[in-house]
């Protein structure tokens, strides 16, 4: 008997069942088809507005720091003020999504480099796929508009979230990802992101800058 | 370590870990600082209750349901791409990664924090077979530089302190300057990143644990502070996943209901930094991740344990939690217990994992006081798990000689109750009566295991069941309370 046969059979026995019971069947089918939501939240549930204010809050409180951007045409201008104000040269590292990749950048003095990130950027930008109120959490998404290596191997990751994409709860956005997926569909890589990377490995104190970004500066595109 | 368990001299163990000063030092800094970050980040969510027992109820299902979940994930992740294989044992999973590695042709390896890969003892496989593993997580880089195991299941190296990590980083990195200043922990963290970054960019296979597998998507997940796990799983060509099958759970709803009280319940977040959802290898358009992607299910005696007194440990989330609440935990720390799993959680595993024989004296390292239990995410009973051990180890006269006469000896009283009650008051009288100077006893025949530590009270006024008897007679309502 494979190894595979062996384990599936010894948990059956285990169990006391076949696998063949068409109502175990059924329940399986129909959980992973329904995928019930649970139990709700309540912090999450408010109107688009005060998931907006709550998701900035509970960002800053992990130490993200979060603005404002009025439109997508004001982002190339609102990356220039945070390397400026963090003594950063105006080099910046960005996939290939068309939402920022065909801003006008010359506008500001940032030399942008293209595609994946080798470890050599200091700062990166990405779109995130969206915003959770709940616990200020990014959810960023794999593609080729978006690397995941910018996401982890800059010093500073800086983030771009549409407003109409943040959601009060996690649920709704995974609702939200099937929409735009398909059904039992993932991108390669989901990352939920929630403050910069640290660890308190050290005498359980936590510091800042483990092995992913130092920093996550988020910019809240209004609608 | 973890290939030579020493979990039957925990007795011996713990008595060293007592006596160490620097372990005790280290050691402070979970008493204060897991337990009251729990409370407080609980204590901000209305729903946290209800939502453990939401976690647990899900665990339960999946649980029920394993075999068929197991399938649904199984032919999801080849849907996707990526590969799926079985291990019964730890020896057939580290043969099953060893293959992959050769294939790959790799020479090192980088490591995100796995318990897993722990307790098939993957490390000390790779080495033998030539391959360098790199432990990337901050604690499991520093014990690996100690040839050490981890003495806590999510702060790895918490027996340590910033002064014994500082020698340990100059006797390794020598390339660096010597008269450098590591006085400050963030100098230590900022010079394991620089190590470890060229480290990551030079693996040719990542391996990680993973938190939870779910078989709607047939996506396995990992949870980290640091950012570790995503470099190790993403910069090189191949990816490989270690979980035991327990880890399944169906949906990705219900695994976000788990996650609300996982890291709340380890480090007192309210969301770890990190958590990540991998799904298959790069894509077509994808311009970086791993080229393949493998996962190796381990069973290694789980499936054996559904449908026993045991099956509710299955429902652990590796939350560490337990322990962090642990009375016993707290004196002795994590390498007393002998193997890879420390605390409560521990002692009800190790025994399953490696047998009763070899493990017995760890569901005896517990007071009972239920602090576990409490703080449990999914609810295990757990001292009611450990008592299943101990009356195993008794049956299976696996128990000293003495204990067991003990235990025998108070039997024969406890059968008669009269007996009892006349013998106990009787030892009340005379303990009381000797002890009338200083009230205490600094050492007693046949209880040396107590007063050689502290003074044993001397006993004052009547037993237990005199008292209470009295109490029942005296108020209504039959004592109680009202």
């Amino acid at each position: 008997m494979s190894a595979r046969e062996e384990i599936l059979s010894t948990i059956r026995r285990s169990l006391g069942v076949t696998g063949q019971e068409k109502p175990r069947l059924d329940t399986v089918t129909e959980r992973l088809a329904n995928a019930p939501r649970g139990l709700t939240v309540a912090r999450g549930q408010l109107p688009h507005e005060g998931q907006v204010a709550l998701f900035k809050e509970q960002a800053e409180a992990t130490l993200s720091s979060v603005v404002d951007v009025a439109s997508y045409q004001d982002v190339p201008a609102a990356v220039a003020d945070y390397l400026r104000q963090n003594n950063l040269p105006a080099q910046l590292r960005i996939g290939s999504d068309p939402r920022m990749a065909d801003l006008d950048w010359g506008k500001t003095a940032i030399e942008l480099s293209h595609g994946p990130s080798d470890g050599n950027d200091l700062a990166g930008l990405n779109h995130a796929f969206a915003g959770v109120a709940e616990t200020g959490t990014l959810v960023m998404t794999a593609s080729a508009d978006n690397p995941t290596t910018i996401n982890f191997l800059p010093d500073h990751a800086l983030v771009v979230v549409s407003a109409k994409d943040i959601t009060g709860d996690y649920e709704t956005m995974w609702s939200n990802l099937r929409a735009q997926y398909g059904k039992g569909q993932m991108p390669r890589v989901v990352n939920w992101v929630t403050g910069p990377s640290r660890s308190g490995d050290i005498e359980q104190v936590i510091l800042l800058g483990a092995h992913g970004p130092r920093r996550v500066h988020i910019m809240v595109v209004k609608d | 370590m973890s290939a030579h368990p020493t979990t039957n001299r925990f007795i011996d163990n713990a008595t060293e870990a007592l006596a160490d000063p620097q372990l005790q030092r280290a050691m402070t800094n979970v008493r204060s600082g897991f337990i009251d970050k729990r409370a407080a980040v609980a204590a901000k969510l209305p729903e946290f209750e209800a939502l453990r027992d939401s976690a647990r109820d899900i665990k339960n299902h999946a649980l029920a349901h394993l075999d068929l979940y197991l399938e649904r994930y199984e032919a999801n992740v080849t849907a996707a791409g990526g590969h799926v294989h079985w291990a019964r044992t730890a020896e057939e999973a580290r043969k099953i990664i060893l293959g992959i590695c050769h294939e790959a042709g790799a020479k090192t390896v980088t490591k995100g924090k796995s318990m897993i890969s722990e307790e098939i003892a993957l490390n000390a496989a790779l080495d033998a077979a030539g391959i360098v593993p790199v432990e990337t997580d901050l604690g499991e880089y520093i014990i690996q530089l100690r040839d050490e195991a981890p003495s806590h299941i999510i702060a790895p190296a918490v027996h340590l302190n910033a002064t014994q990590v500082e020698s340990d980083f100059r006797r390794v990195h020598t390339h660096l300057d010597a008269d450098r200043d590591l006085s400050e922990p963030v100098q230590l963290l900022t010079e394991a990143r620089q190590v470890l970054r060229s480290k990551f960019l030079a693996a040719d296979v990542g391996i990680t644990g993973a938190n939870f597998l779910v078989a709607e998507t047939g996506s396995s997940i990992i949870v980290t502070n640091e950012g570790n796990g995503d470099l190790t799983q993403t910069l090189p060509k191949t990816h490989i996943v270690i979980a035991s099958l327990e880890k399944i759970v169906p949906t990705l709803e219900d695994v976000s209901q788990i996650l609300r009280v996982l890291a709340r319940s380890a480090t007192g977040q309210e969301m770890s930094v990190y958590t990540t959802f991998s799904t298959g290898p790069r894509r077509a358009t994808d311009l970086d991740g791993p080229e393949n992607y493998h996962v190796v299910i381990l069973d290694n005696g789980r499936s054996s344990m559904l449908g026993t007194a045991f099956q509710d440990m299955l429902r652990c989330i590796r939350c560490g939690a337990c322990m962090n609440h642990c009375p016993v935990y707290h004196a002795v720390g994590g390498h007393a217990y002998g193997w890879v799993y420390p605390g409560p959680m521990g002692a009800v595993l190790t025994p399953t994992l490696l047998g009763v024989d070899k493990a017995g004296h760890l569901p005896n390292a517990s007071t009972f006081c239920g602090r576990c239990e409490s703080v449990c995410p999914v609810r295990i009973p757990l001292p009611k798990m450990m008592r299943h051990w101990r009356e195993h180890e008794f049956e299976r006269h696996l128990s000293p000689a003495t204990m067991r006469s003990g235990i025998k000896f108070w039997a024969f009283f406890a059968k008669r109750p009269a007996l009892y009650r006349f013998a106990t008051n009787l030892m009340m009288n005379v303990m009381g009566w000797m002890g009338r100077d200083t009230g205490r006893f600094t050492s007693l025949p046949l209880a040396s295991g107590w007063t050689d530590y502290r003074d044993f009270p001397a006993p004052q006024g009547g037993t237990f069941q005199s008292r209470y008897q009295a109490q029942r007679q005296s108020t209504p309502n039959n004592g109680r309370a009202a």
